[in-house]
């Protein structure tokens, strides 16, 4: 199937269109959370003990700490004790995409991503993690030649103990905040990666992940480990299916590039966002995302496409230790229905001669809020520091709103600092223009619209970006006229 | 005439904001003519145009409009585009972010489509523009900015005739187009207009100045005022209109011989 006509079927459906459930028995705990629970869990992971201790730490810790307020969101308190915090295929993990459950591989070909294809055609390995267990992992050996590591987070408790033990925490320790901490305790799975010195990647590292089971929270747990000279693309998406009670997602990415390492972060995330008329029942995405540039001319970039979820809470950030060092955020984050976002970045200038980039456009429709927060802050020893932020509001409709946090803390004189800032409106001349040039209203909205994003767009990886476009198109029907 | 007009309004009335503009028009514009539709400020020039090109919020209350027979009323603005009516906007508008060329080529490809004809791609969309962009002596460096984006008004104007001259519209109606042009910005849009004129295309000039139409010779010229047509005539009723101005003509339509003919 092209890309273009799975273009046009997605634009001919109106309801959210990955709202299915995949029936396959599930290995569950029950709701509630206590010590018991966490030790549970690292028994069905069969965790080494030092991995148990540091759960426990960060347990303890969790309960020291009350939940953040300040985010410019509203819900319902929600009851930790509720939740269940492990599910798993109930089948053992295969060696072979013949041995995965069928019922798996109709689910991801449902989503359009049939792993057979792509690993030929896309040249793209996928760490496919459903729900909480990776189930099947591909190019494995091909990147093993190189040294590479790229395994489930589990797998590498097991088999890469030292690196782990090593880099797990280093950017976000497990006192970081609520979410990060309540992560930290009782993560799951997720995908790890390790590119030794001076290899760089062939090719894009990819996970899609997904929610399934009903009231089960999903806490992912990634780590990527670029050694000196080394790089590394990883491209992360997400769809998730219907359900009418709230699910709480609390993930946690670390990113370590080392001296003249880069790595390049890629996400697009579609979520169940709840219904487009109540907000019921959408994910709540509480992430905390952070890469660290420890040495010197090393490089992180974050690219960012936030369609789904009812509440986005998360700042993709970048502490710039290393000198020379450079910090990239790109997002675009649109609500609407009544989605919430509060979501930018945060860039910590350490290192002298460090430079970083924002450039955030958030778009809002129907009754959607959209919140940039970001952060520059440069320390005392970096000079030099320079930052340019851009941040751009789309308001579509009336009922809807843009809001922008720029905070900006300098300790040196040296340091350089840009902020530009624009809100506009699509407006009904645009449309009118458009239409009277024989383009339809949804074409036009979608023209606009991704033209008003395409400064990040270039930075998606090709692929992702047809995909991106697609998502945009997809969410913001039935916003205008 | 046996042929079907492309267009034929009849006793169209036309209300803006509760306000009724058009008051019984009547307008009848053949395949291959050129009409000119002159008037004082507010009688009505521009919001015929909208009303043709189909804008929402000019609601047509009473009369009708037909466009090769069909009746305009059940077409949506993005229908009647892919149609064949092309407006060139007194006031184009600027779309930040969207380069000319992907708007002009998205805009092909949805008439292509409707016409049952293969989307260009993009090396033969590109032999077409530079071949078109000719025609008005437009920099082609101005297509690969955004929309209008930083275009002078004279520019803007320009960019118009040429994205008519892609879209190969039945019915162009360029509404007061010359107006803020200077006098050589003046000839390159006429000559623009004038290349595209053929035995099937049909045009209505909307201008308050005699000037347009020294460079473009219409057919026929009608004088609106109060909302409707109160005078029509040949090329030398815009010349009297210029020594006399519009008060010499009352409020009520005077039937002329041009019309009694038809």
């Amino acid at each position: 199937m092209t890309s273009d006509t799975r273009m046009l079927e997605n634009l001919a459906k109106r309801e959210y269109e990955f709202g299915f459930v995949t029936d396959v028995e599930q290995d569950t705990l029950p709701p509630g959370l206590d010590e018991d629970v966490v030790r549970a869990i690292s028994e069905r992971k069969g965790e080494p003990e030092w991995m148990l201790e540091w759960r426990l730490q960060a347990y303890r810790h969790w309960l020291t700490m009350t939940e953040p307020r300040w985010p410019n969101v509203h819900y319902d308190p929600i009851d930790y004790q509720a939740i269940s915090y492990y599910s798993a295929p109930s089948k053992k993990q295969v060696e072979s995409l013949d041995a995965v459950d069928p019922e798996i591989l109709r689910t991801y070909e449902k989503l359009g991503i049939p792993l057979e294809e792509q690993k030929i055609l896309a040249g793209v390995a996928v760490d496919a993690v459903f729900d909480s267990v990776s189930v099947a992992t591909t190019f494995k050996e091909k990147l093993a030649e190189l040294g590479i590591v790229f395994c489930s987070f589990s797998e590498a408790v097991r088999t890469h103990p030292d690196l782990v033990k090593k880099y797990l925490g280093s950017v976000v320790p497990y006192t970081d905040n609520f979410f990060a901490t309540l992560n930290s305790a009782v993560f799951s799975d997720g995908s790890f990666v390790y590119v030794p010195p001076g290899v760089r990647c062939p090719m894009e590292l990819s996970t899609y992940f997904r929610i399934n089971a009903a009231n089960t929270g999903q806490f992912e747990r990634t780590l990527i480990v670029a050694d000196e000279g080394a790089s590394v693309s990883y491209l992360e998406g997400c769809t998730a299916p219907m359900r009418d009670t709230n699910q709480l997602h609390a993930a946690v990415v670390e990113l370590v590039a080392l001296a003249n390492a880069e790595i390049k972060y890629s996400t697009v995330q579609n979520w169940y966002p709840g219904d487009r008329e109540t907000g019921a029942g959408g994910i709540y995405n509480f992430v905390t995302k952070r890469g660290k540039c420890a040495g010197a001319n090393s490089k992180i970039s974050w690219t960012q496409v936030e369609t789904g979820s009812a509440i986005t809470w998360k700042y993709p950030s970048v502490i710039l230790k290393g000198d020379n060092s450079v910090g990239e955020f790109y997002s675009v984050a649109l609500t609407t229905g009544f989605q919430q976002a509060d979501t930018g970045t945060k860039m910590i200038h350490l290192g002298s001669n460090t430079r970083s980039t924002i450039v955030s456009k958030g778009i809002s429709a129907g009754r959607g809020q959209n919140t940039y927060r970001g952060l520059v802050k440069v320390g005392r020893s970096a000079d030099g520091a320079r930052n340019f932020s851009q941040c751009d509001s789309m308001l579509i409709g009336s009922d809807c709103g843009a809001h922008t946090f720029p905070y900006i803390e300098v300790s040196n004189p040296t340091a350089q600092m840009e902020h530009e800032a624009t809100t506009s409106k699509i407006g009904e001349d645009q449309i009118f223009y458009c239409n009277q040039r024989g383009i339809s209203t949804e074409d036009a909205v979608s023209m606009i619209v991704n033209g008003f994003c395409k400064e990040v767009f270039r930075e998606l990886p090709m692929e992702f970006a047809v995909e991106a476009q697609k998502l945009l198109a997809v969410n913001l029907e039935g916003s205008v006229g | 005439m046996s042929a079907t007009p492309v267009l034929d309004v009849k006793d169209l009335h036309v209300t803006v904001g509760g306000r009724e503009i058009l008051r019984g028009l009547d307008l009848e514009v053949n395949a291959g003519e050129v009409h000119a539709i002159m008037g004082p400020n507010g009688s009505g020039k521009s919001t015929l145009a909208q009303a043709l090109a189909g804008r929402e919020e000019y609601e047509v209350t009473a009369g009708r409009i037909l466009y090769e027979g069909r009746d305009l009323e059940e077409m949506a603005a993005d229908e009647r585009a892919r149609a064949g009516i092309f407006l060139a906007f007194q006031y184009p508008v600027e779309i930040p972010g969207v380069s000319n060329t992907y708007f002009l080529r998205t805009a092909l490809n949805a008439i292509r489509t409707h016409r049952g004809e293969p989307e260009l791609d993009a090396m033969d969309f590109l032999g077409l523009i530079r071949e078109r962009v000719q025609l008005v002596k437009l920099d082609e460096e101005l297509l690969k900015r955004p929309v209008n984006e930083g275009f002078s008004g004279g520019e803007k104007k320009r960019n118009e005739i040429f994205q008519m001259a892609v879209l190969e519209p039945r019915l162009g109606i360029l509404d007061e187009t010359d107006s803020g042009l200077d006098i050589d910005a003046l000839r390159i849009v006429a000559d623009g207009v004038n290349a595209l004129r053929s035995p099937d295309r049909a045009f209505i000039l909307i201008t308050h100045y005699q000037r347009l139409l020294n460079y473009i010779v219409p057919d026929f010229v009608h004088v609106l005022k109060g909302g409707r047509i109160v005078r029509s005539g040949g090329r030398e009723l815009a010349l009297e209109l210029e020594r006399q101005g519009y008060e010499w003509l009352g409020d009520e339509p005077v039937a002329t011989a041009e019309a009694e003919a038809r």
